[in-house]
């Protein structure tokens, strides 16, 4: 017992989640089981004539069998899903609901994608200089270029 | 170009790149702009990072038993349901801040072994014990309100993903403070028995609230270079008499006193001042010694082992599911 004398709670969220099931959407996107399958190339003993196969980039084995997967909240309708975060799940299904209850507590969003995190590729921060086109002497691709329009009216 | 992943793992690098990458740095801190998880980073940026989030997440995980202890006997449905959802408010932000932290290269698994092994620190505030209702509206109060004086500032912390997670839990958390707040009122207007309930309440959260700011200034060697990197904004001391200002105001209208008669705002510094408090006992609470930090340390593990199942039988299901969907993609292909 604890020196305050307060019983203690049994806070497990189990309940919480499992609950709902049925609100899963249809046609959610399928994640990669990445953990199970880096944890099954651990396993399988190296060959020589095997074929190399791509590595995800984190080694999903780490994290237990619980992905990583990027959430991402449309806040209202007309507008973009926009990222809200990352969360663990082991599924989908779970994801989504895991998503809903983390990121939209105070009606947040009204439709959320999660995505597994390394099914995401993103640019090189250090490629910065030759993957984004310098704008330099591009000015032409901005209405401000064309000046002798100036006075026209609805233009 | 290869794809990138999301997460920042160190790389090794050649001398050419190292140096590019600091410059990078450093030209990212004098326009006090903000580092991204695959931005290079100096080792000791990323370190103490790493360790302020994850110490950051594991005192929410841990602020939620003191509340937590409560819910059962709330005084009516109404509190209980509020305090129910700010329980649920401090798991979210820890696994905002846990994610945070995984994109400097940890895994959430290993930060949750190292404090349930006693490894890792959490916030002091929540080795203290919550012996009434009236400690509700304390903490909610007073800790809460010390957090969020804390924070406010860190949502402008130069690493991105530590920014952004702070400014989903600051707006979460003035939710927090004035339930807190209402809590007392309601006592200090209830009955004497009421009143003096809320007033012993602040009497026992008042230093260790204040201590929340950490160590004084000159006792705070990391401070200067957390203000350097644009982690920290302000200094603890400047951040505690802040709030310390705050409090001064809002226990009039509680009807209620601070356990301190040599609070007092300084004409010369115009800064507010307080009492001495007992660094000793914070650095005991620190250092695992303080009225609960065994208790708590065994409810996380309690609590990490009975869900164990449910991690469990979750991914068990999750890999039958893939197993059969692989297969109707052969039966597909065939
Ligand atoms: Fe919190
Ligand atoms: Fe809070």
């Amino acid at each position: 017992m604890s020196p305050h004398g307060n019983p203690e709670v049994p806070a497990s969220s189990a309940s919480e989640v499992i609950r709902g099931a049925e609100q899963v959407p249809s046609g959610a996107p399928t994640p990669e089981a990445a953990a199970t399958e880096t944890k099954a190339a651990a396993t399988t003993p190296a060959s020589e004539n095997q074929v190399p196969s791509i590595q995800p980039a984190v080694n999903h084995a780490d994290r237990g069998a619980w992905g990583l997967w990027e959430v991402f909240v449309r806040s209202s309708r007309g507008l973009s899903h926009v990222h809200a975060g990352s969360l663990h799940a082991p599924d989908a299904a779970m994801a989504l609901r895991n998503a809903r209850d983390l990121y939209t507590r105070r009606n947040e969003g009204v439709s959320i994608w999660v995505v597994p995190a390394d099914a995401i590729a993103a640019s090189d921060p250090d490629a910065k200089g030759s993957f984004f086109e310098s704008p330099q002497g591009k000015d032409y691709r901005h209405a401000t270029y064309y000046t002798k329009s100036e006075g026209v009216k609805h233009l | 170009m290869a794809a990138q992943n999301l997460q920042s793992v160190p790389a090794e690098l050649s001398p050419e790149d190292e140096a590019a990458g600091q410059a990078n740095f450093d030209r990212v801190m004098a326009e006090d702009s903000r580092i991204e998880p695959k931005d290079w980073m100096p080792a000791a940026y990323r370190k103490t990072l790493l360790r302020q989030i994850s110490q950051h997440a594991h005192s929410e995980i841990i602020g939620m038993q003191p509340e937590a202890n409560w819910i059962s006997r709330a005084p009516s449905l109404k509190r209980k349901a509020i305090l129910m959802a700010k329980v649920q408010d401090e798991a979210g932000h820890g696994l905002y801040l846990y994610s945070a932290a995984e994109t400097l290269g940890q895994t959430r698994d290993k930060m949750m072994e190292d404090l349930i092994a006693g490894k890792a620190r959490y916030s002091s505030i929540f080795n203290y014990p919550a012996l009434t209702w009236a400690d509700m509206g304390a903490i909610g109060w007073l800790v809460d309100g010390a957090a969020i004086c804390n924070q406010v500032p860190l949502c402008r912390a130069s690493y991105g993903p530590y920014g952004r997670a702070m400014v989903r839990i600051c707006k979460e958390e003035s939710f927090h403070q004035r339930q807190g707040f209402e809590i007392l009122l309601e006592l200090s207007n209830g009955t004497p028995e009421q009143k003096q309930m809320a007033q012993d309440a602040v009497n026992r959260w008042y230093a260790p609230a204040l201590m929340m700011f950490g160590p004084p200034d000159d006792d705070s060697p990391n401070s200067k270079q957390s203000m350097a990197w644009n982690i920290k904004r302000f200094s603890n001391d400047e951040l505690r008499s802040r709030f310390v200002g705050m409090m001064v105001e809002q226990v009039r209208v509680l009807g209620l006193t601070l356990p301190d008669d040599q609070v007092r705002f300084n004409e010369d510094t115009r800064k507010w001042e307080h009492g001495p408090l007992d660094w000793h006992e914070f650095q005991e609470v620190l250092a695992g010694r303080g009225p609960c930090n065994a208790q708590r340390l065994e409810r996380r593990r309690e609590a990490h082992d009975d869900g164990a199942w449910v991690r469990e039988a979750a991914a068990a299901y999750a890999a039958k599911q893939q197993a059969k969907q692989s297969m109707t993609t052969k039966e597909y292909a065939a």
